[in-house]
């Protein structure tokens, strides 16, 4: 197999020479270098946190795995200085199309206006992005990734979390204020802390195939109820980099994972879908999936993110995005309650926010699932209404579910200061941030999620100006429209996407999320608003 | 907006008939086909969640009730 496997050596480090009183202390240790984790490290390390980076393998995981990373991934991975590399390699698509047997019943667009910086979504093996991350981890002087460190024991004190580690040279131990965990679906650590991992588990086999070949598909996702050539079931059709292409297939719940996963037996499946066999197989897998979240994501000092925290079945790329918004969520908390500038509290925000994005994500995981395999013969009966109502009626092709892509959720959290004024659009308190074209100072055009960024990926004031500019509480970041100085909304895209009129102003957290908003702020309101968002109350 | 279950046809005789007439010399399949069908579309005309669900529990309780009369025949 031509894949791009990147293996890493094990190196000794300082810390395993120490013993007993003199264990090493850290800060952070984050378990996993995924992408989560990896993720996560890298927002760390740029906010000036040193990080230890744990993983118990020597390489980048085989398989393309997670292949669509969302607008929003992208958008975090630009705060990580890696957005564009992503872009570049990856295939972007925003189509996707549903067909029950020969005919197409509809298609969705899910960017359809211009003026975002980017697209809705790219397709891009997990395994570039993973060597993406690790390049740019080699970049930060802050993180320390240790390949082949595996936590074999985990003990909570009351100030910190004592490790032991497994190394090719024995075990050590050190200490962490906080230990992160994203090690996966199956993770060790979530037994060490023994909590539950409990959900639905969906019988239906589905087996996963990434080929080789050129062909003049378009990069669209292509969706096939009942297909010819695979009746009765499920199908779909995704582009990848490198002229790889990914098809899954659904199959029957008894179906033998030993033997389907033959490539003697894959390759007429295959064959029969695209009506040649001149392709060559990267990768098969075969997969029943799960949905399930842990009760709580925080375990005193041991907290959980990405698949360790939550698992969701694949239709709708909910899995890597999902942990993606876990890391950006959770970096600026962690850094701000380390450096003691926030009350340890805020870190329940994470909790709470992202365990009822879990729940969504599980939601629309497991109707598209039961839709795809239906659990009864009236459910089955009620499918086929609906694939059948789709061909004429608009209602219908609304209803047919194969897969609802994942978009930022929608927090209803205790850091937003409920709306005062009043709306008529415009991302709300809890929702993220909006994309937007404007022009810098000197005419050059540029995005306001780049803004963001320059203005330090902080809590920021983004201010539709009103004459002179607001007053902004010390330490916030400021992005000024219109005005002197300020950036040039010529399109006026960015007025009408915040509902904007001159003097609106809209309180961004550090993950970009709106914390607060107003029509005419003052600065006892900021304030306010801003302790509120910093857990400060 | 509440379930209406007051009587809203001026003549309930012909709504009663045109779906009986519906179901006329079709199979127990077929009749389950398109009740499905004829479910959807009512419940996509009618679009509003909070009246499906008050239908849906109307529905449900009319069906647990005849079960426990069945029940209670059976006992005695």
């Amino acid at each position: 197999m031509a894949l791009t496997k990147t293996r890493f050596g094990y190196r000794r480090h300082p810390d395993q020479d120490r013993a007993g009183a003199n264990i090493a202390d850290h800060a952070i240790v984050v378990v996993g270098a995924g992408p989560v984790g990896l993720s996560l490290a890298i927002d760390l390390a740029q906010r000036g946190q040193s990080v230890v980076l744990l993983d118990d393998a020597d390489r980048i995981g085989e398989g393309s795995r997670a292949i669509c990373f969302s607008k929003r991934s992208l958008e975090f991975w630009d705060r990580l200085g890696i957005g564009q590399r992503m872009v570049d390699k990856g295939v972007v698509w925003s189509v996707g199309k549903i067909f029950h047997g020969e005919q197409q019943l509809y298609q969705f667009n899910l960017l359809p206006e211009q003026g975002h910086k980017r697209p809705a979504f790219i397709n891009l093996q997990q395994f570039y992005a993973e060597a993406y991350l690790v390049d740019r981890v080699g970049e930060l002087p802050g993180i320390d990734l240790r390949w082949r460190n595996k936590v074999t024991a985990l003990e909570p004190r009351n100030d910190h979390v004592a490790l032991t580690i497994q190394t090719p040279d024995g075990p050590y131990r050190l200490n962490a204020q906080y230990v992160i965990a994203c090690d996966g679906a199956r993770s060790s650590l979530r037994q060490m802390v023994g909590a539950e991992f409990a959900g639905q588990v969906f019988e239906d086999q589905f087996l996963i195939a990434d080929v080789k070949m050129t062909a003049a598909f378009p990069t669209e996702r292509w969706f096939w109820f009942d297909p010819p050539f695979h009746a009765g079931r499920s199908a779909l059709l995704h582009k990848q980099p490198d002229d790889i292409w990914r098809i899954d297939l659904q199959l029957n719940r008894f179906a033998d994972p030993a033997i389907e996963k033959l490539p003697e037996n894959v390759r007429p499946r295959i064959a029969r879908m695209l009506g040649h066999d001149k392709f060559d197989f990267e990768w098969i897998s075969l997969y029943k999936f799960q949905c399930r979240r842990m009760n709580k994501f925080i375990h005193g000092r041991v907290i959980f993110a990405g698949d360790s925290a939550h698992q969701v079945s694949p239709f709708g790329a909910r899995g890597a995005n999902s942990g993606l918004e876990d890391a950006e969520n959770l970096a600026w908390k962690l850094d701000r309650v380390l450096r003691g500038t926030s009350p340890e509290a805020l870190l329940e925000s994470y909790h709470i926010e992202r365990s009822a994005a879990a729940d969504e994500n599980i939601r629309e995981s497991t109707r598209s699932t039961d839709f795809m395999a239906p659990n009864s013969h009236q459910e089955a009966r009620l499918r086929k209404a609906v694939l059948s109502l789709a061909k004429e009626t608009e209602f219908g092709k609304r209803m047919v579910n194969g897969g609802r892509l994942s978009t930022p959720s929608v927090y209803a959290t205790p850091l937003s200061t409920a709306d005062g004024d009043s709306w008529r659009g415009g991302p709300r308190p809890g929702a993220s941030m909006l994309d937007a074209p404007v022009a810098g100072e000197r005419g050059e055009p540029m995005f306001l999620t780049e803004a963001f960024i320059k203005s330090g990926t902080r809590f920021t004031l983004l201010e539709f100006s009103n004459g002179a500019a607001a007053e902004v509480p010390e330490g916030l970041g400021a992005i000024r429209i219109g005005g002197d100085g300020g950036l040039v909304d010529s399109a006026g895209l960015a007025a009408a996407r915040y509902d904007a009129k001159p003097g609106t102003a809209y309180l961004l957290r550090p993950d970009g999320y709106v914390a607060a908003r107003f029509r005419h702020p003052t600065g006892p309101v900021l304030d306010a608003a801003l302790a509120l968002a910093s857990g400060i109350n | 907006m509440a379930l209406s279950t007051a009587s809203n046809f001026a003549k309930p005789d012909d709504a009663f008939r045109a779906i009986v007439e519906a179901h006329r010399g079709l199979s127990d399949e077929q009749s389950a086909d398109l009740d499905a069908a004829l479910v959807l579309i009512l419940a996509n005309h009618i679009g509003d969640l909070d009246v499906l669900n008050e239908a849906i529990a109307l529905a449900k309780r009319r069906m647990l009730d005849a079960s426990e009369q069945q029940q209670q025949q059976q006992q005695q």
